[in-house]
């Protein structure tokens, strides 16, 4: 049997490339699904730390968003992702949910640092200029601070969701069938040990890429609306 | 000595940064009209001393009365307070993701005090005055240091405030674009509005102010006229700092 031959036995019979298809919906909801909720949990950590910085009546929430980052950098992706499958959410039957839900509160620990971090990058001059004009500490944060932190965190979040991405390979832990967990279906289906391997390790390929290119647009445009 | 003019009351103003005192009691009123100077060697207080007028630093002890509110209560709202106190930086910190207009409505806008086509109105206008009207459409970093420094100015002057501060506002221009962010502080001045510039430009001080404050090793050494100062200064360390200035 040659090469393509069995190429066409592994992935055509029966329409096993659907395998992979549904798979990477499964990947890729589950990667957007995280992204926005690390995101969302990143600003409101990295926002909250922020406000808290200086005020003492803050010190427990401060404490609070530090163990948050704490226990959730702590602990690897895999095992995070059993916890919430076996403990936290034991009566799901549906793993996708608790994964989006996993990978989420994961990457926000990761998000919040990347954010803070842009925060910080903005000249505190800034802050300054939008206080002495008499706007409150929030007013300036939506108004003039978070529009110039984007610019420098949106690379760093391009990167987490890249990285968000390649590690949501691990949900076929918790009975969730992603492209990975597909494409282990079609060895153990087929008997072919190589090809659906590779084919998988394209397949991230080609994503991360296009993830990049859409970054790189993306950055320009930022870029442009600065007036340089 | 009860003076209605006043318009700021520093009471034994002190201020620590970790275990350095930089301000070590500082009283003074600073009358409705008055054009105060604030000199001294790098590291005396000066900067500091302006800064803790609209709290962007907290004091560690005393007080700040502006219009009879006392600043450095919690029970004050510091926001609307700000709004009357104008704030000139050595750094300009102009808002470098807004075009000019947008960095001299946004404020005025935002807390409601124009609607934006009165603060367009307003920004054209007082921009037509330091002769920047022009770049209205332009960002930040497309002026030069000097015109962006007049624009600070403005964006300041668009709160209406009853008092300007200016912190160093000629230090980081080049020598050359310094008259033209002078020029447009004497014509500030000589319209009546009240001013406290922390400044190295003696000439300045000397010609458009009607007090000086020396400021040394955290306290005010000596204060009057400048033509006192400048010209009859008491105290050796304002003799010395003159010496090396002028």
């Amino acid at each position: 049997m040659n090469w393509f031959d069995k190429l066409s036995e592994t992935f055509l019979t029966d329409d096993r490339y659907m395998w992979l298809v549904d798979g990477l919906v499964v990947t890729m909801k589950i990667t957007l699904g995280a992204l926005v909720i690390g995101v969302l949990i990143g600003t409101l950590i990295a926002i909250t730390k922020y406000f808290c910085e200086g005020n003492k009546k803050l010190r427990f929430l401060n404490w609070l968003c530090d163990l948050y980052t704490t226990v959730i950098r702590g602990i690897p992706m895999t095992v995070l992702l059993l916890v919430f499958f076996f403990a936290i959410f034991a009566s799901a039957r549906d793993g996708t949910p608790v994964a989006v839900v996993a990978f989420g509160i994961n990457s926000g620990a990761y998000m919040a640092e990347l954010i803070r971090s842009g925060i910080n990058a903005v000249d505190k001059g800034q802050m300054e200029a939008a206080r002495s004009l008499g706007l409150s500490k929030g007013q300036a944060m939506v108004k003039i601070i978070l529009p110039q932190a984007i610019k420098y965190i949106l690379p760093a979040i391009g990167n987490e969701c890249i990285a968000l991405l390649k590690e949501t390979s691990v949900a076929g832990y918790v009975a969730v069938v992603d492209v990975t967990k597909a494409a282990t279906n079609i060895r153990n289906k087929t008997g072919d040990a190589i090809n659906p391997i590779i084919l998988l390790a394209l397949v991230y390929l080609v994503i991360v890429v296009v993830m990049t290119r859409l970054l790189a647009i993306l950055e320009r445009r930022l870029g442009k609306s600065d007036g340089k | 000595m009860e003076n209605n003019n006043v318009m700021i009351s520093v009471k034994d103003l002190k201020k620590d940064f970790e275990n350095v005192q930089v301000l070590k009691g500082i009283d003074i009123d600073i009358n409705k009209g008055d054009v105060v100077c604030v000199i001294g060697a790098s590291g005396s207080g000066k900067s500091t001393f302006l800064r803790c007028l609209n709290m962007l630093e907290v004091p560690t002890g005393g007080s700040i009365f502006f219009e009879g509110a006392d600043l450095t209560s919690d029970k004050v709202d510091l926001n609307l307070h700000r709004q009357k106190m104008g704030m000139v930086f050595q750094q300009f910190n102009l808002f470098p993701h807004m075009t000019i207009l947008d960095n001299l409505t946004c404020a005025p806008v935002m807390l409601k005090k124009l609607t934006k086509t009165e603060a367009e109105a307003k920004a054209m206008d007082l921009l037509e005055r330091v002769g920047l009207a022009d770049r209205a459409k332009d960002y930040p970093n497309q002026l030069s240091g000097g015109q962006k420094q007049r624009v600070a100015i403005v964006r300041a002057l668009c709160m209406d405030p009853e008092v300007m501060l200016f912190d160093e506002p000629t230090s980081a221009l080049d020598p050359e674009m310094v008259g033209e962010v002078l020029d447009v502080m004497k014509t500030l001045a000589q319209k009546g509005m009240t001013m406290v510039v922390v400044t190295h430009e003696m000439g300045f001080a000397r010609e458009v102010s009607n007090r000086v404050l020396f400021l040394d090793d955290g306290v005010i050494a000596e204060e009057g006229t400048p033509e006192e100062v400048f010209g009859n200064p008491k105290c050796e360390r304002l003799q010395s700092f003159l010496a090396k200035v002028l």
